[in-house]
């Protein structure tokens, strides 16, 4: 392989398809004793969301614009994958003194 | 139409009252019950609720207070197990249980639209009081710790209630 197009791949595998989000990460959120933590949180459109519901009760994490509406049953840990960008307030449902905040960059 | 406070909401202002106020503060025991009780006291609304409710959003917060309550209550009751504490019945649980059936009763001549409006009126009113009488006199007289902060989280659980109860009640308005 000459040089030029090694170099070439390496900008392909650095620089990423297009369409292919570049470094979708996995983020948790633990929900304990009523408390969404950490209570604000900066991700990526593509990057997924771990929701980790500590308590023996069953919350939402439902998005005050309508972007996202989880439930996350007793005890389990549900995921779900960011898919628009903006800065969201969410809340539990059921529990609505719950509240926190998603930063999701394009 | 305003709604009067359910007779259970007064009852729960006796643990504010003379009767209590004089050097009686509830024992853990007696707070235990106490809060059982009130506990069982919303399940029992709720069913009622899930059976006579037309209004969706109604049915499905009676079934949201079924289930917390529940959980909440078997938390409880393996607390009072570990803790090995019995639970004592009480004036307060007494007259607190004597006076939701009554309000049991008077809910279940009602129908429609004016039973749901009832229903979650009763349900902002109740957990407001209920949640007075944790902050005011139940939690300050908690002495073991853990009991405390089951009704520390107790606390937080049903000023969620009763959040979501008074946005209930507004939409249906």
């Amino acid at each position: 392989m000459r040089p030029g197009r090694y170099l070439r791949a390496m900008a392909a595998l650095l620089f990423g398809a297009i369409g292919v989000p570049a470094h979708a990460a996995t983020i948790q959120i633990t929900i304990d004793n009523l408390v969404f933590a950490p209570a604000e949180v900066s991700a990526k459109v593509g990057d997924t969301i771990e929701w980790i519901n500590k308590d023996v009760l069953a919350h939402t994490a439902t998005a005050r614009n309508g972007d996202f509406d989880v439930t996350t049953p007793p005890k389990k840990t549900v995921t779900s994958v960011l898919k628009k960008a903006g800065s969201v307030e969410y809340y539990c449902r059921y529990h609505p003194n719950m509240k926190a905040v998603l930063t999701i960059a394009p | 139409m305003f709604v009067r406070l359910s007779a259970a909401i007064a009852a729960l202002s006796i643990l504010g009252s003379p009767a209590l106020a004089q050097g009686a503060k509830p024992t853990d025991p007696q707070i235990a019950h106490i809060a059982y009780t009130a506990g069982v006291i919303d399940i029992a609304a709720a069913k009622q609720a899930i059976e006579k409710a037309g209004n969706k959003d109604v049915k499905s917060f009676a079934q949201d207070m079924v289930r917390d309550h529940e959980a909440v209550n078997k938390q409880a009751l393996d607390l009072v197990k570990k803790l090995k504490v019995t639970p004592e019945d009480n004036d307060t649980s007494k007259t607190l249980s004597k006076q939701a059936s009554e309000k049991l009763t008077e809910l279940a001549k009602l129908k429609g639209a004016d039973y749901d409006k009832a229903y979650v009126a009763n349900e902002v009113a109740y957990h407001k009081a209920v949640n007075g009488a944790l902050e005011t006199q139940l939690i300050p007289s908690a002495s073991n710790a853990e009991l405390k902060s089951l009704l520390q989280t107790g606390l937080k659980i049903f000023q969620g209630h009763q959040q979501h109860a008074e946005q209930v009640a507004a939409k249906l308005k």
